[in-house]
């Protein structure tokens, strides 16, 4: 069975962003970018299901500039076999990205796609469920846990009333959760043979989908500042400073 | 006039307080609310819905498939109850339901999703967070639209004179592909994380779940719900459902009190809202004094112990 994978180049997660003076947006010329860390997990999940005998080819996409052949290159470092890059320059939205992605599902029919649940850059959490909407294909979002038997999947959801089992039939969209599985640490062998695996590059044109209507951004602002508080030295002082606030 | 259709979310034969908050935000956009309640048998939700301030009706779309919340199965119903209602904006809670099933939606009609609503500027344009919250944009979408709503941004509405309830029928092909297993949910008395006046969140500090008994203890004594950490989270000392943050939940207490938990963006982006935070940890360089309205430092298993026998 074959697994598909999208990975997204974001801004690392460690990085304090900064906003363009004019609104216009946020500033990532010259800033740190990593894989988006929810699709590292994906990543790795479609490694373990293959070291398992579950899965026996992965394939990497991804849709942005040049710069995110870097972002494949580290998918393939974890293990992917093959890579295919949707070259755009510009802005994607989620819409036009599932579309994007449910192209390349028809043309690679997986068994299985793994998405992050959600990019930590524009925190939209859509695509993947975007994609299983496009695709009438079943979605098990937010997973902590993915079993593969035969031509079904039982998958452990992470929602705000606990932990949810779904089963559904193959193929199916998953989405990945921070507890699903820890990411390896990447070894510089891995990272050289990952220079020499196949990346194919096609345009969304190419793929003959046409860009969803689009959200405008407005302005891009920063929140609230907090004002500055007090520091307290005893929890005798802690328990005056909530009083006086009628806290407790 | 604006068409809101708002997409109720229920459990138990119970409506959750995220869709008083979701009208609340539909209040904003303003119109005529409707209230889908998408249930097995949803008359004791529905007749709840149609109680909030400002709902003109509650619809009620009974169907067996819908006893539990499997987005490819409230989707296509969602679609055509939105066409039908001819809705010019259909709105979710931002929880895990509305995020799971609303992108569904989205897609089949063939329109962008803004996710996480926080604030209304007109019928068609809102404010939205993005990294981490460090970033807030301000978006215009072009036609019908489709949103999940930011809880921590919106008060819940009362209850007002009541609207009605209609019984409706959806005609939609359901599909099989998804079947509900289980559910496994970690029984609290303690007020829920999302709706609790007070929150005490506790991080990797604590080192063990038996560690976590400590701030228990300080919970109890504060009528306050419990959140954590992701390291917490990560490390198995509390449940998924309690981890506070940017992929976690986002909350807007009174009172927030974070204990041994160092500040990370991405868990500052669960509590911005909070009217007053509170920091206890033993690193006085610790991220989260940055946002404290009060800090204390010190060791959480000395100043905890004292300070809830203290209160
Ligand atoms: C994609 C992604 C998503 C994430 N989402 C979230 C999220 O939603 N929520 C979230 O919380 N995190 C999230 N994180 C993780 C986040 O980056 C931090 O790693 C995490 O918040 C750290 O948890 P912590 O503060 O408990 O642990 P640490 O950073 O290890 O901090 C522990 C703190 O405890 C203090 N301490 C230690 N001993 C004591 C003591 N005895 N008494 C008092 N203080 C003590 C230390 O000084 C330190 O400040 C995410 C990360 C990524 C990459
Ligand atoms: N441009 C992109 N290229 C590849 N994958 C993407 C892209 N945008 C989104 N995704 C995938 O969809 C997930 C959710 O993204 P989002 O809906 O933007 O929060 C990400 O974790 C990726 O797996």
């Amino acid at each position: 069975m074959k697994a598909l994978v999208s990975v997204k180049r974001v801004v690392d997660f460690n990085v304090r962003i900064q906003l363009k003076p004019d609104g216009s947006g946020v500033i990532t010329d010259g800033v740190k970018h990593s894989m988006n860390p929810f699709d590292e997990i994906a990543m790795e999940e479609a490694v373990r299901l293959k070291e398992k005998g579950k899965v026996t080819e992965i394939v990497a996409v991804t849709i942005g500039g040049a710069k995110c052949e870097e972002t494949l290159r580290t998918a393939l470092a974890f293990g992917a076999d093959r890579a295919i890059h949707v070259k755009e320059e510009g802005e994607v939205q989620p819409l036009t990205s599932a579309r994007v992605l449910a192209a390349l599902f028809k043309k690679e029919t997986p068994g299985l796609f793994l998405f992050g649940k959600q990019a930590i850059d524009d925190d939209a959490n859509q695509t993947g469920q975007m994609v299983a909407a496009l695709l009438d294909l079943p979605q098990a979002t937010f997973a902590s846990k993915v079993e593969l038997d035969g031509n079904k999947a039982q998958v452990t959801r992470e929602i705000d009333a606990g932990l949810e089992t779904l089963e559904v039939d193959l193929p199916a969209v998953v989405t990945t959760d921070l507890r699903l599985n820890e990411p390896r640490y990447l070894k510089l062998p891995d990272i050289m043979k990952a220079k020499k695996k196949p990346v194919e590059s096609v345009t969304i044109a190419q793929l003959g989908v046409q860009a969803a209507p689009a959200i405008k951004t407005v302005k891009t602002s920063a929140p609230p500042t907090r004002s500055k508080g007090v520091m307290v030295k005893t929890v005798d002082e802690l328990i005056a400073a909530l009083k006086q606030k009628g806290l407790v | 006039m604006s068409k809101i259709l708002v997409i109720a979310e229920h459990a138990n034969g119970k409506l959750n307080v995220s869709t008083a908050k979701v009208v609340s935000c539909a209040q904003k956009i303003g119109g005529q609310i409707e209230v889908a309640v998408l249930a097995a048998d949803g008359s004791a939700v529905a007749a709840e819905a149609a109680k909030l301030a400002g709902v003109a009706r509650a619809l009620q779309v009974d169907n067996a498939a819908n006893a539990n919340a499997i987005a490819a199965v409230l989707a296509p119903q969602i679609v055509e109850l939105a066409k039908a209602r001819a809705a010019t904006h259909v709105l979710v809670a931002g929880s895990t339901f509305g995020k799971d099933l609303m992108p569904r939606v989205a897609a089949l009609l063939g329109v962008p999703q803004v996710s996480d609503a926080m604030a209304v500027h007109g019928p068609n344009s809102f404010d939205r967070p993005t990294y981490a919250g460090n970033a807030i944009t301000t978006v215009e979408v072009p036609g019908l639209v489709v949103a999940t709503v930011r809880l921590a941004s919106f008060a819940a509405v009362a209850h007002g004179t009541a609207g009605t309830v209609e019984k409706v029928a959806v005609a939609a092909k359901l599909p099989g592909h998804t079947r509900f297993v289980g559910i496994e949910s970690h029984k609290s008395e303690r007020p829920d994380l999302q709706s609790a006046g007070r929150v005490v969140s506790g991080g990797r500090a604590f080192g063990s779940a038996e560690n976590f008994n400590i701030l228990y203890a300080l919970a109890d004594k504060l009528g306050a719900g419990v959140g954590a950490s992701r390291a917490a989270v990560d490390s198995g000392y509390v449940p998924n459902d309690m981890q506070v943050g940017q992929t976690g939940k986002i909350i807007a207490p009174e009172l927030y009190m974070a204990i041994g938990i160092s500040g990370a963006i991405q868990h500052l982006a669960g509590i911005k809202d909070a009217r007053t935070i509170v920091a206890i940890n033993k690193d006085p360089e610790a991220p989260i004094f940055e946002v404290a309205d009060i800090g204390l430092v010190g060791d959480l298993f000395q100043v905890l112990p004292e300070l809830t026998a203290k209160l």
